[in-house]
């Protein structure tokens, strides 16, 4: 038999392990990005829109930017829940930071397929 | 033997202003701010990298925007909070493998995390926007 002493199914658990699954892959992006960059040396427009331009590194940074909006996404709303106790503000907050980061991922996707 | 130690009571002081964080304390604190600025600034960079990628005309409109002084210290701001962030992100990574959970070795890596990311923010700044 099991003894659930604290209810519900898991909440928490998916959030911890998107938290971390995404900071590894911020981190090895962060890296990668930063070997890139020291190796084209980029100076001109050409150069810096070359980098974006080529497949993997458009893709990889696709999912930077998801990983960055669903981690803060989890971050942020541990934020609201810490400090903001009336209800009704603290769901209003986190509809628009859910909002904003769904708006940014648009945007992301726009500034990499139309450059 | 750690659910031991929760249940004990424990005196509690819960006057902020008379509580000294420790370092790995300050750390965490941090770590929570700087995310919190970066989440307030992804506009700005969202439109800077935007406008990095559009047209030469654009890229050299966003240059002189880096450029200006305030934009320099806002982004070397930014930066160290990426640089923080990242670095204790990978210390609590590690603190989650079981590594270096002992108090010495926790107050260690916390400075090493302060250290590394100063620098690594101080070169890259250097090198980027100056």
């Amino acid at each position: 038999m099991v003894n659930r002493i604290l209810v519900g199914a898991h909440y928490g658990l998916k959030d911890w392990i998107i938290q971390r699954a995404t900071a590894v892959v911020m981190a090895v992006y962060t890296i990668v990005f930063l070997i890139v960059v020291a190796a084209v040396g980029p100076d001109s427009f050409e150069a810096w829109r070359g980098i974006f331009a080529n497949g993997f590194m458009k893709f990889a940074t696709f999912l930077f930017f998801v990983s960055v909006f669903y981690h803060a996404w989890i971050g942020v709303r541990d934020i609201w829940m810490d400090y903001v106790k009336p209800d009704g503000l603290r769901l209003l907050l986190m509809i628009a930071t859910a909002a904003v980061l769904v708006g940014y991922a648009g945007w992301a996707v726009q500034i990499l397929w139309r450059m | 033997m750690a659910e031991m130690a929760i249940k004990k009571k424990r005196p509690k002081n819960l006057d902020l202003p008379t509580i000294r964080l420790p370092l790995p304390g300050i750390l965490s604190i941090l770590h929570r701010v700087s995310g919190a600025g970066i989440f307030l600034l992804l506009p700005f960079l969202l439109w800077l990298f935007q406008g990095s990628l559009v047209s030469p005309e654009t890229f050299a409109s966003i240059r002189s925007v880096v450029a200006h002084p305030l934009a320099k210290i806002v982004l070397l701001g930014l930066l160290w909070f990426y640089m923080h962030h990242f670095c204790a992100g990978i210390r609590y990574l590690l603190l989650d493998l079981h590594k270096g959970v002992e108090l010495d070795a926790a107050r260690l890596s916390s400075k090493i995390v302060f250290a590394v990311s100063i620098v690594l923010t101080l070169i890259i700044g250097a090198r980027v926007l100056w």
